[in-house]
This record gives C-alpha cells, structure tokens and sequence, in this order.
C-alpha cells in the first residue's frame, strides 16, 4: 500500500526536473528492502501522473538486489530475512545495497509543452 | 519531435528527508528530543503512553503529537493526563494519508509548545507499511507490536522492524491465551534486525513501562548532553 505514497515523491521528484517539460520516461532503481511491488507501483504512479508532466509516461523499474556486508569483512546476497552474518553471527551488518529508491533519470520531449497550473 | 534524456539521480524520498532535517533543527534549537512511535492499528500505542503520561517521566516535560486519519479520540484521550497534546489529521488536505511525512509535522510546528517541552512524542497513524518510510525529524523511532499480532510480522514488514530503535512487544498480559510463540517472535526479530532493543511490556498491567521511562529518560540526557 505505500506503493501511493512512493508513486507521489517519484512524480515530485521529477517535476522538479522536468520543469514544465512533458516527461516520456522515468528510470528508478529500486532496492529490494524497499518492499515496493512494482506492479502496484507501476498502478498508482498511472493514476497519480494524470494531470502532471508525467501523464502517460512509462515507468522503467530496475531492482536491485540486496547485498550486506559484515563487520568481519564478508560480503553476502541476502537470500530470505536473515541479516545476521552466516560467517561470524555479527549483529552488525551493513546494507551495501538494496536500500535504493533513485529516480535515475527522464526523458523528456518538448514536443508540446504542458500547462500543470 | 525532440527527446532529451535527463539525468537526475536523486533519491525520490529527499524532498522528504530536507523538510524532516528542517524539523529537526527547529526541535534543535528548542533542545526537544523527538520519538516517532509507530505500530499497526491496535497495537497498543495510545494505551501506552497513557501508561507513561500517568506517572509522567522525572525531570522530563513530555508533549505529544497524535497523527489519525480522521477524529480525536486519542487526543481527547491524553489530554485528559494533563500534557500538552496537538492533534494532527492526515484527512484534511493531506489526502488521508496513511503516515505522516515531514511536511504534515512541520505544519504542525507553529501549534506545538516546543518551549515548554523537552520530549515530543510523535503517535504516527497506525501502519506497518507507510510510516518507515517517511522520516519525520525524529531522534529516535520506538515502534510497538503486540503479541496478538502474531510471531511473524517482522518477517512480513521487514522494513518496520529494521528502522525502529527499539521494539516494544506489548500485550503480554494475554499471553496466557493465546497460541503464540513468543520465543519465535523475538527469533524473527532477531533475524530481520539483529540485537535490536526490545522490551516486553504490557500497557493494561503496566508491566515494563518503567524499563521503557527510563529508556525515554535515558535518550533525552543523551540528547541534551550532546548540546551542551
């Protein structure tokens, strides 16, 4: 359900880029602790692009898996909600990656500029 | 026709976290220290701060700031303890939103009493999913879980689990009644957030909630120590 609320700091984000440009395209990475399901996301960034530069725009979604990294120095995919280390048991392990939600980038065109007043 | 591709890079929640390190230098410069207690509806929250309003924390002035979708209840509720207590509905204008974001807190700044208190508690609006997300300026998240919700939420809303500093599994009163596993519960958090902070409280015998005043106490020295 925070697929709507996450569908609207995308389209801000952009807006902010785009600057009044009609937006054709938006590149995310999301990390996969981000719990996002992207066809729900895909749904409410529709739905919440109406009305602004990114109506009709495709969202590209690109996952990223998540990886840890332990104080004792090995490095590991998280495969299943296991963030202890599997070498020493260490509590403290840190997210190399997994924890992305980056509006890469856009495409834009300046075919017919859109009023979103 | 002419496309362009933009390169932006930007984390699509930073427009968040800019206003939430907005708040937070304005409760900064009040010297108040900032919890955001989050849990899933019914989880116990607003019975629990009843708990610690009553008795109240030593040397500590404790305000409030309940998020709900819609009504009062929980503020009328606490206002009853004598403490200040700002309502903030996510309803009106917000949409009604499902958590509050840093925008939401920070209109509510003009009608908190940041002079007159050195805790703020912040009652998010019950969710497991929304409120991890959203920073809010807060020092420090408590998050509460019932043991009625069964032992394997934090493996269903790893996000939760792992952004909270400390975890109060409440309702421990009922226990006796039902069929969960209250090791496997704590396993599983172990798992999803490793040597996280948890306290076994229950909100209607007030067990634990003295471990939990201390804690409180304990992070709002630290806080006022480290600005001295």
């Amino acid at each position: 359900m925070h697929e709507l609320s996450l569908a609207g700091a995308i389209i801000d984000t952009v807006e902010r880029h785009a600057a009044g440009r009609r937006v054709t395209a938006v590149y995310l990475r999301v990390g996969h602790l981000r719990q996002v399901v992207p066809a729900s996301l895909a749904f409410y960034f529709e739905h919440v692009a109406r009305g602004t530069v990114c109506e009709g725009a495709r969202l590209e979604q690109e996952l990223v898996p998540a990886v840890l990294r332990c104080g004792c120095g090995h490095e590991w995919p998280l495969d299943g909600p296991a963030f202890r280390c599997p070498i020493c048991d260490g509590a403290g392990t840190e997210v190399v990656s997994g924890e992305e939600f980056m509006v890469e980038s856009i495409d834009i065109t300046d075919e017919e500029p859109v009023c979103t007043a | 026709m002419h496309r362009v591709k933009v390169r932006v890079v930007e984390d699509a929640l930073d427009a968040n976290n800019t206003i939430a390190r907005a708040n937070r230098a304005d409760f900064d410069a009040h010297g108040v220290t900032v919890v955001n207690l989050m849990s899933a509806p019914g989880a116990g929250k607003t019975t629990l701060l009843e708990r610690l309003l009553a008795e109240g924390i030593d040397g500590v002035r404790v305000g409030v700031l309940e998020g709900d979708v819609q009504g009062s209840m929980d503020a009328d509720r606490l206002a009853s303890l004598h403490v200040p207590v700002t309502q903030l509905n996510t309803d009106p204008g917000f949409g009604g939103e499902c958590h509050l974001d840093a925008n939401m807190v920070r209109s509510a700044l003009p009608a908190l009493p940041l002079h007159d208190v050195d805790l703020l508690i912040i009652e998010n609006v019950g969710n497991l999913v929304c409120p991890a997300e959203f920073h809010v300026g807060e020092d420090a998240r408590v998050m509460v879980s019932a043991v009625t919700e069964g032992e394997d939420k934090p493996l269903k809303y790893p996000l939760m689990f792992r952004t909270c500093d400390l975890v109060l599994v409440n309702k421990l009163d009922l226990m006796a009644h039902l069929d969960v596993d209250l090791d496997r519960f704590l396993h599983n958090l172990d798992a999803v957030h490793p040597d996280v902070e948890r306290m076994l409280v229950s909100a209607r015998t007030g067990e634990g909630v003295d471990a939990w005043r201390t804690w409180l106490a304990e992070l709002v020295a630290a806080r006022s120590g480290a600005a001295v």
